[in-house]
């Protein structure tokens, strides 16, 4: 019998009195020591279906029809006293983001050992039990972790006491809700890798709650496709990245990873690289402006060559930034944020930074932007330097270069309409009268392909995609030469991502507006920029035209950063495996993955910079 | 973090010092003049009074002097401990403030604990069992004028059912402030409450097996309890002003009496005294919740070293 047995769920949220179903006749079996992965994209229902099995509904959702059936108890209509019996012990559950899934102020070995304790272990052996878990989750110096509180643990450590938490109860099934996607690309792969292994050793049967076709290709034994409360499709990973039966999952799998979607499958690493839509429509960055010679990490013997080229709308010469930090132990000092930092961006064309959390990315994008002033170093905004330029001098400059955020959820204001948020940049540089910017709203809204009716729309009207546009039409909204981008599709699911990069392309095209886009994602980063910079801690490593720095990957960091991108089976299911750049074996390779333990130094190093940042 | 501690204390001091100050300002501007009423506290007339006498007292009480050398002596003076001498009754402030603090301090104490605990259950009854009863009753509460409660109270238990005394007694006092007192806190804390249980650590604790009270208990309290700690300083000022009110209606010998009296015959010293003893407290209640917050907070500390 199967461990999980799903008939005909129906799970509805009670609002304003009416039922509105979340999930509508759910099939799902998931058999003992079973990787099965739902797919789906925000509001398909797959994160209900996830609460409902553990009985952990939000107060307003409840089963309406159907049963699920877990290790032999009946959860539909079950008691609370049913469910917390099956909680933790029999289902455990990897929360979606480790940042908060942590209660702030009790330490981690006080969290893991609740769960431990629940299972009935006297108390001698609790501790030695905590420590045991933590092990087997790869946290390193368990007798040190235990007294730490989790804001002293960077997000890869947290999710691996999130981890050590979930198996403490030493459950049969462990359901993974979006586990890594808050976390950097490398530490997202060492993870999933690791609880792979755990779950296939223990014989644990594994349910992955994914937004990203490629994480579940590449884990799971079976792929459930989900989409507005529904199953699509249910097939193993083979079968669905070969045929898929259903139009959605084709266009999810066109979206997912380094898509080609098959109809231009050509064999070349450049088109496999790219998506067939939005990049190919893209202007090529002429040749001679493009950094030629992608060689050494090193960055002493780095040649300058792009930097000095004319035409750059911005540019970044050997800017470095030090924030004075107070150490607990070492006393204040410096810490390099950047470090002797050259960056870019060619008019006309997209130039992306990439690189994972505290890597110095945004701290760029802040002193390019004039928010932050560069310890060293020159930035040149259209030709004028604005390093060391006061506010005032400055703010006549800000017209030429404007921001999208990354969370089109916080970047609106509330209380604004669209056509305020709009022509608020107007207001402020009074820019025209009220007709002429009430023309320019419906002529930006036109070009952002949203109807003019929402201009008297607030934010919560629209949804995440709608949202981003609006975003951008208010930073066109003063015809900038430059746009910076910061993770401006991250928050969004991958089909709307693929819309708005497909927007901003035909934007670019259409207004010849240039664009600076920070990203942790290499595969958005390869449908949209022409040039790339690698960052990492606080240092370029490897820049040139994407095609170049991925196919043929110089430092041995991009090629992490490459390696760890999900996805491989979905590459290789369209007969591109070498289309990377990356050797196929190096994926198997087991020195590159059994690291738990030196993972854990990275993670500490990269969380310290970022907390050390956050203070500075 | 001794840093910190030293921050504190001396924002603390700060702030007390500007309350005294402001209050010394404020009273300086009243239009009365202290001669006469201490006169009149002695049964002397001042017409009959010459010039020369009148000058005589003037500079035996300082009253000659100009302004900032009147707040400088008082200043002085209460850094040594001396409040001066009341106008009316001729006796040391200190003495005045000595007699009547007890009381003041009993009914003070025993309300702000009162408030705290019936605040607290209030709130945690309320997110435990989720009733929208319980969980409106604090803005009901809060609603109330206090004098409105107090005479409600010494009707309803004085003179009907004869339970408590109408003067004097100290049950009706606590209750009256508490009510106010503990239905702020319960808001504050019932706001709080619900933050912190939509908070995704607390599923982690529930997906782990804990029962809804476990997790209310272990990991809910703590983290709701802390952006309320903010209001304790509040709460504990509130349960000082209210003795104003609350010592009038019932008659009790205690500071806010005191206070009230001495506004009324316009006795400066005593005024300033009673402000800045109250402010004093305010001050100490806040820098105890300031210095406590790193305890209880482990991010705190943090932040705290980095400064």
């Amino acid at each position: 019998m199967s461990l999980v047995a799903v008939r005909g769920l129906d799970v509805g949220y009670t609002r304003h009195r009416a039922v509105q179903p979340a999930v509508i006749g759910l099939d799902l079996t998931v058999d003992a020591g079973e990787v099965v992965a739902i797919v789906g994209e925000s509001g398909s229902g797959k994160t209900t279906t996830a609460n409902a099995l553990i009985g952990l509904l939000p107060a307003n959702g409840r089963i309406t029809a159907g049963s699920a059936v877990i290790d032999g108890v009946e959860t539909a209509g079950a008691r609370e006293r049913t469910l917390r019996r099956l909680r933790g012990r029999v289902v455990g559950l990897i929360p979606q983001d480790p940042m908060v899934g942590l209660n702030p102020t009790k330490r981690i070995g006080a969290q893991i050992a609740e769960a431990v304790r629940l299972r009935g272990v006297p108390a001698p052996l609790v501790g030695a039990e905590v420590a045991h878990f933590l092990e087997k989750a790869g946290v390193g110096e368990p007798e040190l972790r235990v007294r730490q509180y989790p804001h002293e643990l960077s997000g890869g450590l947290r999710q691996r006491v999130l981890i050590a938490i979930a198996l403490a109860g030493r459950p049969k099934l462990i359901i993974a809700d979006e586990p890594t996607s808050a976390l950097d690309v490398t530490v997202q792969k060492r993870i999933l890798d690791h609880l792979g292994r755990l779950v296939r050793d223990e014989g644990i049967s594994l349910l992955i709650i994914t937004h990203d076709l490629a994480v579940a290709a590449d884990r799971a034994d079976r792929i459930v496709v989900m989409r507005d409360g529904r199953k699509v499709e249910e097939a193993s990973p083979a079968s669905l990245l070969a045929a898929p039966a259903s139009p959605y999952t084709r266009s999810l799998l066109a979206a997912s990873g380094s898509s080609s979607s098959g109809s231009s499958g050509s064999g070349s690493s450049e088109t496999a690289f790219r998506s067939s839509g939005a990049a190919a429509a893209l202007p090529r960055p002429p040749r001679d402006v493009a950094e030629p010679t992608p060689s050494t990490p090193d960055k002493s013997e780095y040649p300058q060559g792009s930097a000095k080229m004319p035409g750059n709308v911005l540019q970044l010469t050997d800017v470095s930034k030090t924030f004075a930090v107070t150490d607990k132990r070492r006393g204040r000092r410096g810490f390099n944020a950047l470090d002797q930092v050259s960056v870019a961006v060619p008019r006309g064309t997209t130039h992306a930074l990439v690189g994972e959390s505290g890597c110095g990315k945004t701290t760029t994008l802040r002193i390019a932007l004039g928010l932050e002033t560069a310890t060293s170093g020159s930035v040149r905004l259209d030709g004028t330097e604005i390093s060391g330029l006061s506010w005032n001098r400055m703010r006549p400059l800000r017209r030429k270069a404007q921001l999208v955020h990354q969370d089109p959820f916080a970047t609106l204001d509330p209380k604004f309409t669209v056509r305020q948020s709009v022509t608020e940049p107007l207001v402020a540089f009074r820019v025209g009268d009220r007709r002429t910017r009430e023309a320019r709203a419906r002529e930006l809204l036109d070009q952002v392909a949203l109807p003019t009716a929402y201009l008297d729309r607030r934010p919560r009207e629209l949804s995440g995609g709608q949202r981003q546009r609006v975003a951008i039409a208010r930073a066109l909204a003063l015809e900038p030469d430059l746009i910076m981008l910061d993770e401006p599709v991250s928050a969004l699911d991958v089909l709307v991502q693929e819309q708005i990069l497909t927007l901003l392309a035909e934007l670019q095209r259409a207004l010849g507006v240039s664009y600076l886009f920070v990203s942790h994602d290499l595969s958005v980063v390869t449908r949209i920029a022409h040039t790339v910079s690698v960052m990492n801690a606080g240092r370029v490593v490897e820049e040139g035209p994407v095609a170049d720095v991925f196919a043929h990957p110089a430092s041995d960091y991009t090629r992490e950063l490459i390696d760890a991108v999900p996805g491989r089976r979905v590459r290789a299911g369209r007969g591109t495996p070498g289309g990377r750049g990356v050797p196929a074996d190096h994926c198997g390779d087991p020195a590159h993955r059994d690291q738990p333990f030196s993972v854990d130094a990275a993670d500490v190093r990269r969380g310290s910079g970022e907390d050390r940042g956050r203070v500075a | 973090m001794t840093r910190y501690v030293l921050g504190r204390i001396g924002q603390a001091v700060v702030v007390l010092w500007a309350a005294y100050t402001l209050t010394f300002a404020i009273l300086y501007l009243l239009p009365s003049d202290p001669m006469e009423l201490q006169l009149a506290a002695a049964g002397v007339q001042p017409d009959s009074l010459s010039a020369g006498q009148v000058a005589a007292i003037k500079h035996q009480f300082g009253l000659d002097q100009p302004i900032w050398l009147q707040y400088w002596h008082h200043l002085s003076g209460l850094l040594r401990g001396d409040f001066g001498t009341s106008l009316t009754q001729q006796v040391p402030v200190s003495d005045l403030l000595a007699q009547r603090i007890g009381p003041t301090l009993l009914l003070s104490v025993s309300a702000a604990l009162v408030s705290l605990v019936a605040g607290s259950a209030l709130a945690y009854l309320a997110t435990f069992t989720r009733w929208t009863v319980l969980t409106r009753l604090p803005a009901v509460g809060a609603s109330f004028p206090q004098f409105f409660i107090a005479l409600f109270l010494i009707q309803f238990f004085s003179f009907q059912l004869g339970w408590f005394p109408a003067t004097g007694g100290l049950v009706l006092p606590v209750i009256t402030i508490s009510v106010l007192a503990s239905s702020v806190l319960a808001q504050v804390l019932i706001k709080s409450f619900e933050e912190t249980l939509s908070q995704p650590y607390v599923v982690t604790a529930r997906a782990k097996g804990l029962s809804r009270s476990a997790v209310h208990v272990r990991h809910a309290f703590r983290n709701a309890a802390l952006p309320a700690m903010t209001i304790l300083g509040v709460i504990v000022g509130l349960t000082v002003t209210s003795s104003i009110v609350v010592e009038t209606v019932f008659t009790r010998e205690g500071v806010g009496k005191l206070a009230q009296e001495a506004v009324l015959s316009q006795d400066v010293p005593v005024v300033l005294a009673v402000v800045t003893v109250a402010a004093a407290i305010f001050v100490l209640v806040n820098l105890v919740v300031d210095l406590l917050y790193p305890l209880l907070d482990p991010r705190i500390a943090v932040s705290g070293a980095a400064r």
